[in-house]
């Protein structure tokens, strides 16, 4: 290992950990009380009946946040299409069937659809419990994939027609963004949760935009995750070197 | 008028999104349409919020206004610089998509729009940082900005190169923006706030500066530091900006690390600059010796590059040393001198990687060497190289100089004397690419021991071109006009610096316009310039590498290790420049 | 509460980032460069969650509790730190995809025999 390296490491990583552990020392007590965010947060959210307080800060409060990062997903997205590409010296080979033990296939197949269900629910209870559409988005994304492991490569490519899920991707970003710009154009402001009546609290239908929002965050979410998997199952199983120009492979 | 401003963001992510979601069916021409139409439109819609932004105005995304002063929202701030660097990025983007008119060969199979998308989210990532007044914000903006531009410049898969630039980039600068969220944590456990100006009031209401503000001060400016490419925080931009495609460099080096310095002036602004923060001698004392060291470094790397666009990448780090310091110094003067600067740079440098980008596509080189003499043909290119180059030097009337003097003029003394040697060294380095490769002057220079050559590149465009394209000519060709107008134009720099004062700087108001010793300190730069490129090429012993440089380049190593714990060492150096007053309050 | 757990948590924080930071800078496999990336990330979870504690504070969900019954813990540090994952996840599918390609052109991921961009 390079000499230099070491010096230069053990002089910055000392300086860093000297300003962080000084830093730590001036923190207020873990579990303290004063969150003032927080507790108006709380208030904002409960004013505009959404129980899952994290839920109103995310698409409601903060929702420009959660445009930028929905944004981040599709970047992502477009970029591993682009950077996972296949290249003028690689070719595709159609994957080959695969033997999967009997239990394995019965049990992924029994649970593929209860995970997608899940996935929906949790999708659709944002505003209520725990979840929301980055968190049921990826179990609905995943739920797919139990095809893979419970039957084949193969399988898993008819039920997903990569093309609908980037289309689903990039139209869900749209919606978002659409979303908001309604809020524009009713005179209140951009992503503006005003449109809609806030209903009764702790039901599906409360909190205005919300479920909306939530809605469009686990479209993308599932279609982005499955794209993703998607090319890098692909690289694995699917794209081959045509040249081989390693020796010895 | 102040609700429109989500906009910026808004327009271009719609833009991307929605052709990718029609990408398997739309032809090529419609999506490169398309581009031009949202980003044009956003440059447009940019400049009229520009024009309307006095006095500054401030929107509550959500329409969360603030309740006795606060609010559970964002803010976007709509003020000079911040509209400015937005319709800087946004004209450039256009520029850009104009450039690169069906540039690729081929697009990823059934993704015609892939290449226009990603251009406008990166489009809309740089107007929402730039427009960002909430830190968590900025920072979700910055990873956007950064997630787009990792994959740009990763781009051309078949080049070795081009990938390994391009992870060195993304792990060098998604280390450096988490430093900046520890920051961000720290502030918010003092404050309880996020918007940057509530967290500067927090701040104040607490008292003196203590090691959490120092702390948090430090990884906040990592961050922005890192993508600003300031020494030791740069070496993954030369290896980034060699290898992405032309285009994308025109983005990445005339506008991208711009903001990450715009970031900076901001955040101090903001949140340190009050009581509670960083007091103003520990700040300048910080940014000028980064800000000397990066422009030292970045122009002595510069002069011993021979890989064209790595040269012009050492020539971005030599001038964001320079701003650094016209912003370290904290006047007026110097804001607006670096506001000029920043937006005729950014029209002159990509005007060079424009041309450099041509070099590429007809030869399948940018090495100074083996083009030595090769593109005598390419009259036009060549002419507007060597203008470009008198640009970077900043000759009256460019935009470059005319921000160069105000900025001269505020910095003083010594620093004045850096301003001249840095602009003339990296002029002259191009001066001499423009002799060698254009002109064919002097002998074919010897081959060093530790360097990157250009040669063995491949083209961006479908195989070597035989002509060059019209839209290749004109883009360089308007974009040196910018660079002129911007110093020519009459009022342009009292405007620029009216709008700038009036977001910053304290409340004082300065006026930037041509003086005598201005423009004599510009004419000397470029003579200076001149003259080292003349001798590289008459004498090229005289000014070969000497031993000192030898370890400089090799610490360049291109190993990323090196590159992080490089980035350490910034965050103890920056935390021990900005020690004293910590210790004094 | 003793006086240590008052800043242990974030002490926890620091001492992955720095880990982490470690072993980025003296990693000899990209892949493991990019789960180190991954750890450093966690630590800012990790230092937001601390952060937004609240003693005896629970979820900010008000589905099944009555809101004033009983305290929450920060609800905004809970969504910055769901942002940050999203962002980590990508940051690190793209760098993945890098690190892919450069096994393919470069037939090798050990930062130390890559050194093509140099000087």
């Amino acid at each position: 290992m390079n000499r230099l390296r070491l010096w230069l490491l053990a002089v910055g990583g000392t300086g860093l950990a000297a300003l962080l552990v000084a830093a730590c020392l001036d923190l207020p007590r873990f579990g303290g009380r004063s969150h003032p965010y927080g507790d108006r947060a709380v208030h904002a959210s409960l004013r505009r009946h959404i129980a899952n307080t994290i839920a109103s800060v995310n698409f409601d409060q903060r929702a420009y946040d959660t445009l930028g990062e929905m944004s981040i997903l599709f970047a992502a997205v477009l970029g591993c299409v682009v950077l996972l590409r296949q290249t003028r010296d690689e070719h595709r080979a159609p994957p080959e069937p695969a033997e999967v033990a009997r239990p394995v296939r019965r049990y992924a197949l029994l649970v593929l659809p209860v995970a997608l269900v899940t996935g929906l629910y949790v999708i659709a209870h944002g505003q209520l419990s725990p979840g929301g559409g980055f968190q049921g988005g990826v179990v609905a994304a995943t739920a797919l994939h139990l095809l893979y492991l419970g039957a084949d490569y193969g399988a898993l490519e008819r039920v997903r027609p990569l093309g609908v899920y980037e289309t689903t991707d990039a139209l869900a970003v749209s919606s978002y963004v659409v979303l908001g710009l309604a809020g524009l154009l009713a005179g209140t402001a951009f992503l503006a949760n005003t449109l809609l009546p806030y209903g009764t609290f702790n039901t599906l239908s409360s909190g205005g935009t919300v479920p909306l929002l939530n809605a469009a965050v686990g479209m993308e979410v599932a279609g982005a995750a499955t794209v993703l998997l998607a090319h890098f199952l692909d690289q694995a199983v699917e794209i081959e070197d045509a040249t081989e120009e390693e020796p010895g492979k | 008028m102040h609700h429109l401003l989500p906009l910026l963001v808004a327009v271009p992510l719609l833009g991307a999104a929605l052709p990718a979601a029609a990408g398997r069916r739309l032809p090529r021409a419609a999506v490169e349409i398309t581009g031009f139409v949202v980003s044009g439109g956003t440059g447009a819609l940019a400049l009229l919020l520009l024009l309307n932004s006095t006095p500054p105005m401030t929107e509550w995304v959500g329409g969360w206004l603030p309740v006795g002063g606060q609010s559970v929202g964002i803010v976007v701030l709509g003020d000079g610089p911040a509209l400015g660097m937005a319709t800087l990025a946004s004209l450039l983007t256009l520029a850009a998509l104009a450039y690169s008119w069906r540039y690729f060969d081929a697009p990823p199979h059934g993704h015609t729009g892939a290449f226009t998308a990603l251009m406008l989210l990166f489009q809309g990532a740089m107007c929402g940082f730039a427009l960002a007044g909430d830190l968590f914000n900025a920072f979700v903006f910055f990873e956007l900005m950064s997630v787009v531009a990792y994959a740009l410049t990763g781009y051309r898969i078949d080049e070795a190169r081009a990938v390994q630039g391009a992870l060195t980039f993304g792990v060098v600068n998604s280390l450096g923006a988490y430093a900046m969220l520890m920051g961000i944590a720290l502030l918010y456990a003092r404050t309880g706030e996020l918007g940057m100006s509530a967290i500067g009031r927090g701040l104040d209401a607490h008292g003196g500066p203590d090691a959490l503000v120092l702390a948090s001060f430090v990884l906040v400016m990592t961050g922005l530091l890192v993508k600003a490419a300031t020494v030791p925080f740069h070496f993954w931009l030369p290896d980034a900006h060699a290898v992405a495609p032309t285009p994308v460099c025109m983005l990445l080096s005339g506008v991208m690390v711009e903001l990450g310095v715009y970031g900076a002036w901001r955040v101090y602004g903001t949140v340190f600059a009050g009581p509670g923060g960083i007091p103003a001698a520990d700040l300048t004392r910080a940014l000028v010796t980064l800000g000397i060291l990066t422009a030292a470094v970045g122009a002595v790397m510069c002069w011993y590059q021979r890989h064209i666009k790595r040269l012009l990448a050492y020539s971005t780090i030599a001038h964001t040393g320079l701003f650094l310091v016209g912003l370290g110094v904290l006047t007026p003067e110097g804001d607006d001198g670096i506001a000029l600067y920043v937006v005729g740079h950014a029209a002159v440098k990509a005007a060079l990687f424009a041309c450099a980008g041509v070099l590429l596509d007809r030869f399948g080189s940018v090495d100074e060497h083996a083009l030595h003499g090769r593109a005598r043909s390419l009259r036009a290119t060549g002419v507007m190289f060597a203008i470009g180059a008198l640009g970077l030097a900043g000759l009256p009337p460019f935009g470059t100089g005319l921000g160069k003097s105000v900025a001269e003029e505020a910095a003083g003394g010594p620093l004045t004397v850096g301003y001249v040697l840095v602009s003339a060294i990296t002029a002259g380095a191009v001066l001499r690419v423009t002799a060698r490769v254009f002109l064919g002057l002097g002998p074919r220079p010897e081959d060093a021991e530790y360097e990157t050559s250009g040669s063995g590149e491949e083209p961006e465009t479908g195989g070597l071109l035989r002509r060059v394209p019209d839209t290749m000519t004109t883009v360089p060709a308007v974009l040196l006009a910018a660079a002129l107008a911007v110093g020519v134009a009459p009022g342009f720099g009292d405007l620029v610096a009216r709008s700038v004062n009036e977001a910053g700087s304290g409340g004082a108001h300065a006026s930037a316009h041509w003086t005598a010793p201005g423009v004599l300190l510009g004419l000397a730069a470029t003579a200076l310039a001149v003259i080292l490129a003349a001798l590289a090429v008459t004498r090229p012993t005289w000014l070969a590498a000497p031993s000192w440089a030898a370890p400089l380049r090799r610490l360049q190593s291109g190993h990323v290790g090196d590159y992080v714990a490089w980035l350490l060492v910034g965050t103890t150096l920056l935390g021990a420049l900005a020690l004293p007053g910590v210790l004094g309050g | 509460m003793s006086h240590a757990m008052d800043v242990l948590p974030y002490l926890v924080a620091a001492y992955v980032f720095l880990t982490g930071c470690y072993g980025l800078a003296t990693s000899r496999h990209l892949i493991h460069a990019v789960g180190c990336l991954a750890v450093c990330q966690s630590a800012t979870y990790i230092l937001l969650l601390a952060v937004g504690y609240r003693a005896g504070g629970t979820a900010p969900v008000f589905s099944d509790i009555e809101p004033g019954s009983r305290p929450v813990v920060d609800p905004v540090v809970q969504a910055l730190t769901l942002t940050d994952i999203v962002v980590g996840a990508t940051v690190t599918a793209l760098l993945l995809a890098l690190v892919l390609q450069i096994a393919k052109r470069h037939g090798t991921v050990d930062p130390d025999e890559l050194r093509e961009l140099r000087g």
